[in-house]
């Protein structure tokens, strides 16, 4: 049985990309056959935050119109076996996607055998937006800790109750999953950003993970690799955690406290961190 | 931090007006989330026809729909002014 996952939020820039490239990325690592779909059409870029930008043939709304078929748009990951890419198009006309259109797409992957279905949604709340999450099994809420993205990120909510084929038809509510990026701790400690519990309050769903703020994540955009690959950094392990737990698993939470500095670190400050 | 910060004031932290900003604008949006999507149209003709016989301000002209399980009641309240 497949799972079409939805990556949302609302805001833009709060990181639905990155995360939609780590987690598809960490599924299939877990050896779930997993696609990653680009649903911002006329924005395309999960095809370059993966790395794959230069493989692009054809496109989602190609697939749509019956230009191409799937096995041709889709690009098959070289790093990781059972992880697809299924880039969007760049036309400027936002409303080629029909909700028979994705449907039938969705439907044309699950019979190939696909686990997990990851939509990246554009932001806003728009056409584009609500076609993302229209099919989601689940979703996760990306969120940044500060004032706008945590009202966006509750508007969505609002949408995914009201708007998802799941609340029309009256199904199972879909699945939501808090996933918390650029965190600092740091400032967190001296009272200048929304703690994790204060979020998750206020938006009140399960957490799945919290990605703290890391030079990581701009580093793995600019080589086009997915920061989860990146098994060093905090943030990658930090998005392993959360697969972990998306999956169903007990993980404890790392990299939520400021690291206690040693002696040497108070005596010579900065330098030394 | 070093030791001549105790004696310097700490302003109130940022993040916790963040937090009870964000509590209360939420609390009110999510209120008027299930209102159908022609309240604001009603309001705005409703203030077009009283508007005629008598001189009302925007914010007196409240609407909003109150549910149970088994009804929706439409509720309107129009403040009028004392003397007319």
């Amino acid at each position: 049985m497949a799972t079409v996952v939805t990556v949302t939020s609302g805001k833009g820039g709060v990181g639905k990309t990155t995360s939609s490239a780590a987690i598809g990325t960490g599924l299939a690592m877990r050896g779930h056959k997993t696609v990653i779909i680009d649903f911002d059409v006329g924005l395309r870029n999960l095809d370059l935050i993966m790395g794959c930008e230069r493989r692009v043939v054809f496109d989602f709304v190609n697939v749509i119109n019956g230009e191409a078929n799937l096995s041709q748009a889709l690009i098959k990951d070289k790093r990781v076996e059972n992880l697809f890419i299924f880039p969007t198009s760049q036309t400027r006309d936002k409303d080629v996607l029909t909700v028979q259109g994705v449907e039938k797409v969705l439907n044309d992957l699950k019979g190939q055998g696909f686990e997990y279905i990851i939509c990246d949604s554009p932001a806003g709340i728009e056409h584009g937006a609500v076609t993302a999450l229209y099919f989601a099994d689940e979703a996760v809420v990306v969120t940044n800790p500060e004032v706008s993205s945590v009202r966006d990120s509750d508007r969505i909510l609002g949408i995914l109750a009201s708007k998802s084929r799941r609340a029309v038809r009256g199904e199972a509510p879909v699945k939501e999953h808090l996933l918390i990026t650029r965190y600092s701790p740091a400032r967190v400690e001296r009272g200048e950003m929304l703690t994790v519990k204060d979020v998750q309050d206020i938006l009140a769903i399960p957490l799945m993970g919290v990605i703290p703020e890391s030079t990581a994540v701009l580093k793995a955009s600019n080589t086009g690799t997915p920061v989860i690959l990146d098994e060093e950094s905090e943030a990658g392990m930090a998005y392993k955690d959360a697969v972990g737990r998306f999956v169903g698993e007990q993980r404890a939470f790392r990299f939520m406290d400021v690291p206690k500095k040693g002696l040497f670190q108070k005596l010579f400050g900065a330098a030394a961190s | 931090m070093s030791f001549l910060d105790i004696f310097r004031r700490r302003p109130e932290a940022s993040a916790s007006i963040a937090k009870e900003r964000l509590q209360l604008i939420l609390q009110h949006e999510r209120a008027g989330r299930d209102d159908p999507e022609f309240l604001p149209r009603l309001q705005k003709d409703l203030l077009a026809v009283i508007g005629k016989y008598v001189a009302i301000r925007e914010d007196h002209l409240a609407v909003s729909v109150q549910r149970n399980s088994h009804s929706a009641v439409l509720e309107i309240n129009i403040e009028l002014p004392p003397k007319m």
